[in-house]
């Protein structure tokens, strides 16, 4: 035993010496077992900061609240960056209320992880499932869901041949005053498209986007809805899982993949290392990823799930036939500003 | 000598008793100072300090060299402008008709206003986003199925400045209103009767003798409505923001995004607050000493002027500004309470209850919400109306040397913008010495100093209209002044005092600005919930919180009117 711990503790001290990426070392992976159930159930409650829509997360609480009866979910529902601002306004205090969070924004993943706010955790179903790229090399946070930030429309107030075929053609007269967008400051998701689409199109094409009277809202979850209250036609992103609800529900909305590509965003979820709730918020955190509660994600919520075993409708395009555009959190880090200042030069907020 | 020795004592005793003005000055002036102090010696270090420690400049050098900033100022001083002009053009003769005239249904009018109160700004807001979007707003679908117009076509566009000054004015116009409606019921008639008798008509009347009376109402009105305007942060973030502009208190708000710019907010804050000052200081230039006395022990009902053929010009101004301020939003909100979609009309296929479900069943936050909001707005207007009668009191009666500063320090909150005190206070509050963030006492905190200001400025107006005759036929009596306050002064001033604590409460349940910044998932209030829900566009769940919040409100300014209502009655049958 002696030789073989002390072999590993030489290991994790060469690697430390010589790189930080050879440190890196998944948990063991853990199960949802009866004995973390029991001590979930004695701390009766988990507090969840999530940046997915709301009706999602309270659907997801509420199955788990039926799966675990006596553990209440608390769900505070926000934009990516506010509950990003949340977090870091709360930690600074030293106030620690959350157990779980999830966010659009993988930007936020890599701050929490270098401030050591994030508890390594591992559920058993990410470890056999997940691709390898979707999990933190640490075990950190995981990918929880994906969305395509999409360009969406009214069927019954566009005429079909107007329809865009590339992002250029978004920059037409007329569309002008027809569009809606969100806010990168707000929404994770739009910061992470407004980065991909400013690396592909320049910035200039948002220079003349902004010349197009776009009706700015804040979250990327709200495009769609302007959409269905009718307020404007056509939405130049915002979440596909929300238009994939509101479709359902039966309002004549359609997305448009355009053959350049639709911006990818990946939200992570992670359990917090001074979590109020240990044990409930572990709990908590595997079920997320659990088959059950993504299929629920997918079902009800649109989601994209890495979970292999989770079954799409067969109304939906699946990712295979999308071309989509990846970011890298990494350099999306070091621009952030630099695109929230383009952005109100071109916009106005 | 018995009796004298007597008298020396009840002498002794009632010096004794006036002692105890002293340690409430000291105690009053210790709180204040904290409340107000506190948060802005933190802001100004926060602009001045940088992160290492030392001195620099380098926040104000951003703000010069960003146009936004100047654009921001710019729009928001045009907006606030704009507001306070419109709400007095329009409030001063809504107060005249039902405090001056016999206009019918005064009493319900001044009811109807009052609930344009109760309504919180950014609610209004979102119930005219409901009602005048240019595209899905119900008053442009109407506009264009009278007309049988095309989609492109549209009245009009709240998303826009003037939509904005149109929608903060519908909301701020209870202000003035409340102001100048009471200073014209005070208007002894004697006066104008004077001016009557020497053979004043009724216009000359109202010009020379009625109107410079309320003059300082008005004119305090139209500054709290330009201050309100400026500092505003609910419908613009709601209203601008999709408008494609920022104000400045939307562009302050933008600086806490990530990554947080604290020290440029805080240094963006500062001409904010110098500005609000300058304002404070013109309105008591303009006002100069000119102080009235006109609530004596005697004075005759004031007069009420037959309005004759003008009845009915007047009733369609008055119920068509109530609605724009009352109906059309409340019905706007109903409606979209219980459709499932904007665009359903209300009728009995589209009608459902499932935003309500959502609300009270599946959504985990909003009970908590509720309770907070409720608990804190109790506890707030208790306080600062207890604080507001005191300090007005002692500054009134000048009862101690130096008194005069508790009455700056009172009035002072109203120059901090809510979204830069909600700073403040977390700089202040959120370190580990001071942990009050988190907890329900740093939002206590908070309205106390945000509501303080019109507590205050709303009673010691009140207290400069009790002619002291009346208190000094106490202090004749050997009434310790404490002792008068109770026996004497607040009981004249029961409505005063409800009045204020309607306000005060109302004022914090509608309050966002500071909110926004201070609470946390369990301190979570229904006002900062709303606003989540707008970012994300849930309509149907913001209106039914919006009505529950609406309806304990009016419960609360009902119950409280019954109690200042009897006081009232009692007090004019005394008269």
């Amino acid at each position: 035993m002696l030789p073989k711990k002390f072999s590993v503790a030489l290991l994790a001290l060469g690697g430390m010496l010589t790189s930080a990426a050879a440190m890196a070392a998944l948990p063991k992976p853990y199960d949802i077992t009866p004995d973390l159930v029991a001590a979930a159930k004695k701390e009766g409650k988990v507090v969840f900061y999530t940046s997915t829509d709301l009706a999602v997360s309270e659907k997801v609480a509420a199955e788990f609240q039926k799966e675990y009866p006596g553990i209440s979910v608390q769900v505070e529902r926000s934009g990516a960056e506010r509950v990003f601002q949340r977090i870091g306004q709360e930690y600074s205090a030293g106030i620690h209320n959350v157990d779980v969070v999830d966010s659009s924004d993988a930007v936020n993943f890599v701050y929490f992880k270098q401030h050591g706010w994030l508890a390594q955790a591992l559920p058993k179903v990410v470890a056999d499932k997940w691709p390898k790229a979707e999990i933190d090399p640490d075990g950190d946070f995981a990918a929880y869901r994906a969305t395509l930030c999409v360009v969406a429309y009214r069927t019954d107030k566009m005429d079909a041949k107007d329809l865009p075929k590339t992002w250029e053609d978004m920059l037409d007269p007329r569309f002008k005053g027809k569009m809606v967008k969100a806010h990168p400051g707000y929404s994770g998701t739009i910061m992470t498209a407004t980065f991909v689409l400013s690396h592909k199109l320049g910035w200039d094409y948002f220079k003349k986007l902004g010349q197009q009277q776009v009706m700015q809202v804040q979250s990327s979850t709200e495009p769609p809805k302007i959409l269905a209250q009718g307020e404007r036609p056509m939405e130049f992103d915002g979440n596909e899982y929300n238009v994939f609800q509101l479709q359902e529900k039966g309002t004549p909305i359609k997305i448009i993949y355009f053959n350049e590509g639709t911006p990818i965003v990946v939200g992570n979820a992670g359990l917090m290392k001074d979590a109020p709730h240990p044990n409930a918020g572990k709990l908590f955190y595997a079920y997320l990823f659990s088959t059950k509660a993504q299929q629920l994600g997918s079902d009800f919520g649109g989601l994209r799930s890495f979970n292999p075993d989770v079954k799409e409708k067969s109304t939906r395009t699946p990712l295979s036939k999308i071309k989509v555009l990846t970011s890298d959190p990494a350099k999306l880090e070091k621009e952030i500003t630099k695109i929230k200042s383009n952005y109100e030069k071109y916009f106005g907020t | 000598m018995a009796v004298t020795s007597h008298a020396q004592g009840s002498s002794m005793a009632r010096r004794k008793r006036l002692d105890l003005s002293w340690p409430i000055f000291g105690l009053l002036a210790l709180l204040l100072s904290v409340l107000v102090i506190l948060p802005l010696f933190w802001l100004l270090h926060d602009s001045f300090v940088d992160d290492d420690g030392s001195f620099t400049l380098d926040n104000f050098q951003t703000l010069i060299d960003d146009v936004t900033f100047l654009r921001a100022y710019g729009v928001a001083v045009a907006m606030a402008i704009g507001v306070g002009i419109s709400t007095c053009v329009v409030a001063t003769p809504l107060a005249w008709l039902v405090a001056r005239t016999d206009l019918p249904g005064r009493r319900i009018i001044r009811m109807m206003v009052t609930a344009s109160f109760v309504t919180p700004p950014f609610l209004g807001a979102i119930a005219y986003e409901i009602l005048a979007a240019p595209n899905s707003g119900l008053i442009n679908e109407i506009w264009r199925a009278i007309f049988g117009l095309d989609q492109s076509e549209h009245l009009v566009n709240i998303y826009t400045f003037w939509g904005l000054i149109f929608a903060i004015t519908c909301f701020t116009l209870p202000y003035i209103f409340t102001l100048v409606a009471n200073a014209l019921d005070k208007v002894p008639s004697d006066l104008e009767d004077a001016s009557a008798i020497l053979g004043g008509k009724g216009m000359t009347t109202l010009r020379k003798v009625t109107i410079p009376m309320v003059l300082p109402a008005m004119l305090a009105g139209t500054l709290i409505a330009v201050v309100q305007a400026l500092t505003m942060f609910g419908s613009p973030a709601i209203l601008a923001l999709p408008a494609g502009f920022h104000v400045i208190t939307t562009k302050i708000w933008s600086l806490f995004q990530f990554p947080p710019q604290l020290g440029v907010a805080a240094a963006a804050s500062i001409p904010l607050l110098l500005l609000t000052i300058v304002l404070l200081w013109g309105q008591k230039k303009i006002l100069g000493r000119r102080g009235y006395t006109v609530l004596g022990g005697k004075s005759g009902t004031p007069r009420v002027i037959r309005l004759g053929p003008w009845t009915w010009p007047a009733l369609a101004f008055v119920y068509g500004l109530l609605c724009l301020t009352v109906f059309m939003p409340y019905v706007a909100l109903i409606k979209v309470a219980f459709t499932d979609k904007l665009g359903d009309p209300l009728n009995w296929h589209t009608f459902t209850f499932a935003h309500w479900h959502f609300v009270l069943f599946d959504f985990s936050a909003s009970r908590l919400a509720l309770y907070n909001t409720f608990v804190l707005g109790v506890m707030s207007a208790t306080a600062v109306t207890v604080i507001a009668v005191i300090v007005s009191y002692l500054v009134a009666r000048r009862s101690i040397p130096g008194v005069r500063i508790l009455g700056v320090l009172a009035t002072a909150p109203v120059a901090i913008p809510g979204v830069v005190l909600g700073v403040g206070l977390f700089l202040s509050y959120a370190n580990p010495t001071f942990r009050l963030y988190g907890t329900i006492w740093i939002l206590l905190i908070a309205f106390m100093t945000i509501e303080l200001p019109s507590g205050y400025q709303q009673m010691s107006s009140a207290f400069t209209a009790v002619h002291p005759e009346l208190e000094e036929a106490g202090r004749i009596m050997g009434a310790s002044r404490l002792r008068i306050l109770w026996d004497i002064t607040a009981p004249l001033l029961r409505t005063n005092i409800v009045a204020a604590w309607c306000f005060v409460f109302i004022g914090t349940i509608r309050e966002l600005s500071a909110t926004i910044l201070l609470t946390t998932a369990n301190t979570k209030l229904v006002s900062v919930t709303i606003y989540d829900l707008n970012e994300s566009g849930d309509l149907g769940a913001i209106c039914v919180l919006g009505l529950i919040l609406l309806m304990a409100s009016f419960a609360v300014v009902f119950v409280a009117n019954r109690v200042g209502g009897a006081g009232t009655d009692r007090m004019s049958s005394r008269g």
